[in-house]
């Protein structure tokens, strides 16, 4: 349908580019508008006037020969967007305790806050950067080339390898997994164990995550061990999950003032089911953090990414089951086969090229995929991937001190770069 | 698009369920014209003067938010833009980003053909079918018109992938025009300066048009002033800038950008929004020791424009390390998320499979399914492939999950009647599920090797391990 174009409308237009009088111009019925030749009017305002009622290639036309175009004016347009307010707000949670709150960090790292989508600072200003915490195990693992040539010289020893994650990849936090724990693996003692979380604490002054080795049946006592040994720390527990005895997990970091890591997979209903649990067993809405699993890119990224999104948006709108900072295990990226396989196992693939260029980058595609989509934090592993994945969301962060080269660009220059 | 259902859509139909348009009812045709399956063409009644009323309005509340904008032609066009939805879950993308990368006319002939066999001939498998890139940058470098006329014929010659030519000078851009006018290619760009220019190429060539500001109001002025005379192939570039602040920038153009045009309804910014991540190159440098530190950052560039917005996107690097990832990212966030993450459970046979073929096992998660599928059959080896219904989980998180366990291989090795066409009683399962096989062999009866923990290591697992002494 056409739009309707009052006298009232033209009067405004026609104000707008001070056209104080027209001349020759007939108007008929509430549509149609005759201009006869030589009409002394701005082509801006015969093309705004066609803008405004729809009018494109029949009717009236001032540019159907160059002659016309050299006469084209620019229509003035203000760009407007509104911008989006939601109801809902991410709870804040704080990792780990300095002295005056009864333990030994450094430093503490805050995340979550947010009232807008990741990085939509012009909805509302993003109030935490995501934060990094740079994994390490309990006993050496087989890892990726290109991942293991960086911790080598540490994989005996979890104290060393936290502290190389500190000092020398500048991790924000550090990830100790406590894999050999698994009965499967090398069934470790939950007080074994406990003895490497002292160890990792001793080491590094960063707030730490304490993970169990994913078995759901050795878990609980793993990190309920875990937790008394860091009594005070705020540790974030890793983690609680459906399928396993997650009210010993919950009770161990309540009593023992930790955060607890509710992790489910890819499922909105899971995620809101455990988190009531969570509620129903006492542990405040400050001592939650989500892990609502990561697929690798290429490997479900895809469904982790709008798990993610949907989440996100669902707590934004006033869900308060999910609003909660989001933890992301970004190291599960190297379970892509590009990643760290040297040829492509299909012929008729062209060349994969030197797997250790591949592998950082596809965790870092797949950290900052999952940053867009609602991300607070990053479990990480190559000292590249998580320095790239930092800096990025520094700058969409809008962090003061993220370097601004691109302002010395001239970027229209592109077209001629050598 | 305004209509939210089949039903709305069906108002506007005929509703005599006449069948012309091969569907058995009007209802089934709406549906699927919602899904962009069908077009308003192929119901002809509708052009009839008793539904022509209805059938133009049809038309106008179909259309998508952001309009469509093609280029190239034949089976290499692709479009661009045409989405309805700010995220994909609420319905899908329907275009993915078309992912350009450049040459430039200052470049050796024979350099030059090689690079643009390297971009057409690239190809990666995923998921059922070979992804490859989209189209060809020609840069003006040199700023000569004969030259960059010269350079776009080559081009022209070595593929028929769709062309950008790319110079602000409009006097160089008619020049290389002339060489390919009718093969649809983009031209880049108009910008506050020489956009008359461009506007009388754009309508003389009948092709599609970029026009690039980073202020906002000269973007949407822009745009108003070329559709208000009749150009509406448009594509904006609100610019991209590389790093820090104006990277943050960017992101929030690009974002305010399309909810203009999709949320608030603003027609005259609606477009295809082309992004640069090439510009990382240009504060890294171009010497070879920046060349992976570029790469890296280009594609991080990528990343964030292909999740918010970008439909076409401009990029130098085709080393496989960043090929790979980027058209794999675009693979996954285009892909259509209503598309069942499942596969049917079931026996599968590869090849010409004997009873003395080896029989692996899999999840029926679609990704996991369709890797293994590849591996095998890629590599000709004959065999059965047993999908076990893991609730559409992969393997890992299956065995975690508990969706993955030895009665659900006691169950499908019942229920599709494998010892009917495998005589040996050996199943292969998944290295990553390899803690289930001790418990799989005292429930089945079956013997169970361990594969590899990557299905693409199959063919060097075999070498060693097939047949073993159970079927030999």
């Amino acid at each position: 349908m056409e739009k309707k174009i009052t006298l009232e409308d033209i009067a405004r237009i026609l104000d707008r580019y001070d056209v104080v009088e027209l001349e020759d111009v007939k108007i008929k019925g509430d549509v149609e508008l005759e201009l006869s030749t030589g009409v002394a009017i701005p082509p801006s305002v015969v093309q705004a006037l066609q803008s405004m009622m729809g009018v494109q290639k029949e009717g009236i036309s001032v540019v159907s020969e160059e002659k016309g175009i050299e006469e084209l004016e620019l229509i003035p347009t203000k760009f407007e967007v509104a911008k989006t307010e939601w109801n809902g707000q991410i709870e804040e949670v704080t990792i780990g305790a300095t002295s005056a709150d009864g333990g030994t960090r450094e430093a503490t790292v805050t995340i979550g806050g947010e009232k807008a989508l990741p990085f939509y600072n012009f909805d509302h200003q993003t109030p935490h950067p995501p934060v990094i915490s740079v994994d390490c195990f309990d006993m050496p693992i087989s890892l990726a080339k290109a991942v293991r040539e960086h911790y080598e010289d540490v994989m005996e020893d979890p104290g060393e390898w936290a502290k190389k994650n500190v000092r020398e990849f500048g991790a924000d936090m550090v990830t100790i997994h406590l894999i050999s724990t698994d009965p499967t693996i090398k069934d470790t003692p939950a007080r074994e164990a406990a003895k490497t979380v002292e160890e990792v604490l001793q080491a590094v002054k960063v707030p730490i995550v304490i993970g169990g080795s994913g078995n759901p049946d050795k878990d609980p006592e793993v990190l309920e061990a875990a937790a008394e040994v860091a009594e005070g720390e705020r540790c974030l527990i890793a983690s609680a999950n459906l399928n396993m005895d997650y009210e010993r997990i919950a009770k161990a970091a309540l009593e023992h003032g930790h955060v607890i890591l509710s992790w489910t997979q890819l499922d909105i209903n899971a995620q809101k089911t455990l988190n009531r649990y969570l509620f129903k067993l006492g542990v405040p809405r400050e001592d939650i953090v989500i892990d609502p699993t990561t697929a690798a890119l290429g490997y479900g990224l895809d469904y982790a990414f709008t798990n993610i999104e949907r989440m996100r948006i669902s707590a934004l709108k006033g869900d308060t089951d999910l609003a909660f900072p989001i933890s992301c295990g970004i190291t599960n990226a190297w379970g892509a086969r590009e990643a760290w396989m040297k040829d492509s196992p299909i012929k008729e693939d062209s060349d994969w090229g030197p797997s250790v260029y591949r592998g950082p980058l596809y965790e870092i595609m797949t950290g900052l995929t999952l940053g867009i989509a609602g991300g607070d934090m990053f479990m990480m592993m190559h000292p590249k991937a998580a320095g790239a994945v930092k800096r990025v969301t520094q700058m969409l962060f809008g962090a003061k001190e993220a370097e601004d080269e691109g302002k010395k660009v001239r970027i229209e220059d592109w077209v001629t770069w050598k | 698009m305004k209509l939210n259902s089949p039903m709305e859509v069906w108002k506007y139909l005929p509703g005599t369920n006449c069948k012309e348009c091969g569907e058995k009812t009007c209802l089934a045709f709406a549906s699927l014209l919602m899904e962009r399956k069908k077009k308003l063409e192929e119901c002809p009644p509708l052009f009839e003067p008793k539904y022509a009323e209805k059938g133009k309005k049809l038309a106008e509340l179909l259309a998508p938010e952001v309009r469509e904008v093609e280029i190239g032609i034949g089976e290499r066009a692709r479009k661009m833009g045409g989405e309805d939805v700010m995220h994909r879950h609420e319905r899908t993308f329907f275009n993915r980003t078309v992912l350009v990368y450049d040459v430039w006319d200052t470049m050796k002939e024979e350099e030059l053909r090689e690079r643009v066999r390297k971009i057409t001939e690239w190809k990666k498998f995923y998921v059922g079918e070979f992804l490859k890139v989209d189209a060809i940058a020609i840069r003006s470098v040199s700023g000569e018109a004969k030259t960059f006329a010269q350079c776009v014929k080559r081009v022209a010659e070595e593929t028929d992938f769709p062309l950008v030519l790319c110079s602000f000078n409009a006097k160089v851009i008619e020049e290389g025009l002339k060489e390919v006018s009718n093969r649809r290619p983009l031209i880049y760009a108009a910008d506050k300066e020489n956009w008359k220019e461009f506007l009388g190429i754009a309508k003389r060539f009948k092709v599609p048009v970029t026009l690039f500001s980073p202020d906002l109001d000269m973007l949407n002025s822009l745009a108003v002033t070329f559709s208000s005379a009749g150009i509406e192939d448009i594509v904006l570039d609100p610019g991209t800038y590389p790093e820090g602040g104006g990277l943050e920038q960017t992101f929030s153009r690009f974002v305010r950008i399309r909810r203009a045009g999709i949320a608030d309804g603003n027609k005259g910014i609606a477009y295809p929004l082309i992004a640069v991540p090439m510009t990382a190159w240009m504060v890294h440098g171009s010497k070879a020791e920046n060349a992976l530190a570029a790469s890296y950052w280009e594609a991080i560039i990528a990343d964030l424009f292909i999740i918010k917005y970008a439909d076409i996107m401009i990029l130098h690097s085709i080393e496989p390390h960043s090929l790979i990832p980027v058209r794999t990212l675009v693979a996954n966030i285009y892909t259509d998320p209503r598309r069942p993450v499942s596969v049917e459970p079931g026996l599968r046979e590869i090849g010409n499979p004997t009873e003395r073929s080896p029989l692996f096992v899999t999840t029926n998660f679609a990704l996991t399914y369709y890797t293994v599928e590849s591996d095998i059959s890629s590599n000709k080896i004959d065999s059965y492939l047993m999908v076990v219904d893991s609730e559409g989980i992969g393997v890992e998180s299956a065995v975690a999950g508990g969706q993955l366990n030895a009665e659900s291989f006691k169950d499908a090795l019942e229920s599709f009647k494998v010892e009917d066409k495998v005589k040996h009683k050996t199943m292969v399962i998944p290295g990553l599920a390899a803690r289930l096989s001790g418990e799989t062999e005292d429930v089945t009866g079956w013997t169970v090797l361990v594969g590899p923990r990557d299905s693409g290591r199959i063919p060097g697992w075999m070498e060693k391990n097939w047949p073993p002494e159970t079927v030999s």
